[in-house]
């Protein structure tokens, strides 16, 4: 439903040309869910936005690359083609559910609004429908909430709004960018098993991107893993957490405290590369503890490691096997 | 070990002002009756969502909040009656490291002089630099290069970095620790838990360590405090936090962190806890976390639980249902 084909988007910046997605392909299946974990500054929000092209022009341009959603291309659409794209197939939660909403108008108002946009009908009925959603997204007693303003509602309520507007013309795509980093535990909890639900009543297809591992190792059926602009590593939940084949995934999998074994963390040293002026050979070689003279030459393409399994590394898959141990060790 | 901090039935009410006078009508209880005790140098982890009165519970062991009743104890001595001579002196000895590197830092004051600003404040200007080259060194940065620099110059880690250089500055004997990694990357984190845990073992400091994610705190900390709506609903070692924590609010917490990894967690039942934290402005009778728990009773609505020893000496917990 959803293929990006080598897509590249350059932010222009007083500094130079940043590459914040540099040469990135996928696709997504009908009612999937994809996961997109990356620390910050790896291009994960900026590669969500470009899916209903979000981003603002200028700064970003997108000298490469087509997104195809239903085999048309976001990228050369028009205004008008935007709009209807927007909302109707691809809808968006974002991450800061105090800032998403207008403060001055009540949610079923902005609720209603949404509904109206993108398909005329009287206003009875739209309420009706908003009311409807409301209580599809768990807001208790919707008949009188639906007056009431972003204020008068907490924070994980107002993530429930902004959830239940983005379903309002029933999207084939919900693409949530860190839509529970804002919330406490017990409320992330109660809004990822609603993700969850919703998914199974509408059908639709979710991008989820989140730093958090635990987040997509509970939601998403295959992960796709960003550092610098690129992905290295793409597979399903349980390759990445189980069959890891690329140094980067391995380390960041090693870095977060578990419960239980109190063993020393082992910190990724270093930062990322600048995106203006990336390293000659592989973006990860001055961080990584495989690394060796032949990765400071060569920037590893993506390849197939397994059934729909791949990654972006020199060492083959039994290669990186058999000398995890020894580099784990030291 | 002896107890560096006691924290005696805490109070902090602030007041909503209201109507024409401005007369006080309702008082938020941000922290309601806590009792904590912190022993020379142990971590001791907080753990507990928004609006568990966490971040005032740091505020006023600082000195930086006007206890509304109740007693804090540094070294055995009465923190909040003391004059302002003494606690002058007693705040070099606690010191603080804040969530944001971004902010906590002044963005046109040089690394050195961020770090040199506590030293000057207490009027120990003798080897100003040469004692902010140390520290620079102690917390893993380079004091030839980065001595100068802007805060707009370092990664978010290496500016929590110059932060914890800077509440090391005085030699403080405890160290309060606001959510100091929830800004950072995982990666980078791991690298700021390392450095604390290194600095403990080195300077032999104590930590209060407050967290919302119970990973991290399971991590660092020796021993766990579970705050909920301004009170303390249990206390146990870290070490049997995770399999053993009692109290159904401290499970609930447990059971909601997402697990990073995928089989464990979708065979795991979860506690999903509805509806939200009551207002603090408005508490409920009887036990606080009655209308969220699915073990409420008649009498959690009428009758609080108070922290009592359950099982073992090193737990504690406020509830009536947990034998």
């Amino acid at each position: 439903m959803l293929k990006v084909d080598n897509l590249h988007v350059h932010l222009d910046t007083s500094d130079g040309i940043v590459k914040a997605v540099d040469g990135v392909t996928f696709s997504i299946e009908a009612g999937e869910t994809i996961g997109i974990v990356g620390e910050s500054g790896s291009g994960k929000s900026v590669l969500a936005h470009s899916l209903m092209r979000l981003n603002p022009e200028p700064p970003a341009t997108y000298p490469k690359g087509k997104v195809y959603v239903n085999d048309r291309n976001v990228l050369q659409m028009n205004k008008k083609e935007l709009r209807h794209l927007r909302g109707n197939q691809v809808a968006m939660v974002f991450q800061d559910p105090m800032s998403s909403l207008n403060p001055v108008f009540k949610v079923g108002k902005q609720l209603i609004e949404g509904i109206q946009a993108h398909r005329k009908r009287p206003k009875k009925e739209a309420k009706e429908k908003a009311i409807e959603l409301l209580r599809d997204v768990g807001i208790p007693d919707p008949e009188s909430r639906i007056d009431s303003y972003p204020h008068q509602f907490s924070g994980g309520m107002r993530q429930r709004v902004l959830i239940a507007m983005a379903l309002a013309s029933e999207p084939k795509l919900l693409v949530a960018d860190e839509p529970t980093t804002a919330l406490d535990v017990t409320i992330q909890a109660q809004v990822l098993d609603l993700l969850k639900q919703i998914q199974h009543k509408y059908g639709a297809a979710i991008l989820i991107i989140t730093h958090d591992l635990g987040v997509v190792a509970q939601l998403a059926d295959r992960i796709l893993v960003m550092y610098a602009g690129r992905i290295v590593e793409f597979g399903s939940t349980q390759d990445i957490f189980y069959r890891t084949a690329m140094p980067y995934t391995w380390s960041l999998l090693r870095s977060i405290p578990t419960a239980g074994a109190k063993r020393r963390l082992i910190p990724i040293d270093g930062q990322p590369p600048s995106l203006i002026h990336p390293p000659k050979g592989c973006n990860f070689e001055p961080r990584c503890p495989f690394a060796t003279d032949a990765c400071r030459h060569i920037d590893p393409d993506l390849e197939p490691r397994g059934d729909g399994h791949q990654a972006a590394c020199i060492l083959s898959a039994s290669e990186f096997e058999s000398i995890k141990e020894e580099v784990a060790s030291s | 070990m002896s107890d560096l901090l006691e924290i005696n039935d805490l109070r902090v009410h602030f007041p909503v002002k209201k109507g024409l006078f401005q007369r006080p009508k309702q008082y938020v209880k941000a922290l309601n009756g806590v009792d904590l005790n912190v022993r020379q140098g142990e971590t001791l982890g907080i753990v507990g969502e928004s609006g568990c009165g966490k971040s005032t519970l740091a505020r006023s062991i600082m000195g930086l909040e006007e206890p509304t009743s109740g007693e804090i104890l540094f070294n055995g001595k009465d923190y909040m009656n003391a004059d302002a001579k003494d606690i002058h002196h007693m705040r070099r000895d606690v010191q603080m490291i804040f969530q944001d590197p971004y902010t906590s830092l002044n963005p046109r004051m040089k690394a050195g002089e961020s770090i040199a600003a506590p030293l000057k404040a207490y009027k120990e200007t003798d080897r100003v630099e040469k004692r902010v080259r140390e520290l620079l060194e102690l917390v893993g940065l380079d004091p030839d290069t980065d001595y100068h620099k802007l805060p707009h110059e370092f990664s978010g880690g290496q500016r929590q970095r110059i932060g914890i250089a800077r509440a090391l500055a005085l030699e403080p004997k405890l160290i309060i620790c606001d959510e100091p990694v929830s800004a950072l990357d995982v990666s980078v984190q791991a690298q700021v838990l390392n450095l604390l845990q290194d600095l403990q073992k080195k300077l032999g400091l104590t930590y209060v360590f407050i967290a919302h994610d119970l990973s991290v705190i399971n991590h660092i900390a020796d021993r766990v405090a579970v705050m909920y709506l301004g009170k303390v609903m249990e206390k146990v070692d870290a070490g049997s936090f995770q399999s053993q924590a009692l109290h159904p609010y401290s499970r609930a917490l447990l059971s909601a962190v997402p697990v990073p990894d995928p089989s464990e967690e979708r065979r795991l039942d979860r506690i999903v806890l509805n509806g939200e934290l009551p207002s603090p402005a408005d508490l409920p009778s009887g036990c606080v976390f009655h209308t969220r728990c699915p073990l409420a009773t008649e009498r959690c609505r009428t009758e609080v639980p108070v922290l009592e020893e359950k099982h073992n000496p090193n737990q504690k917990v406020a509830c009536f249902h947990t034998g």
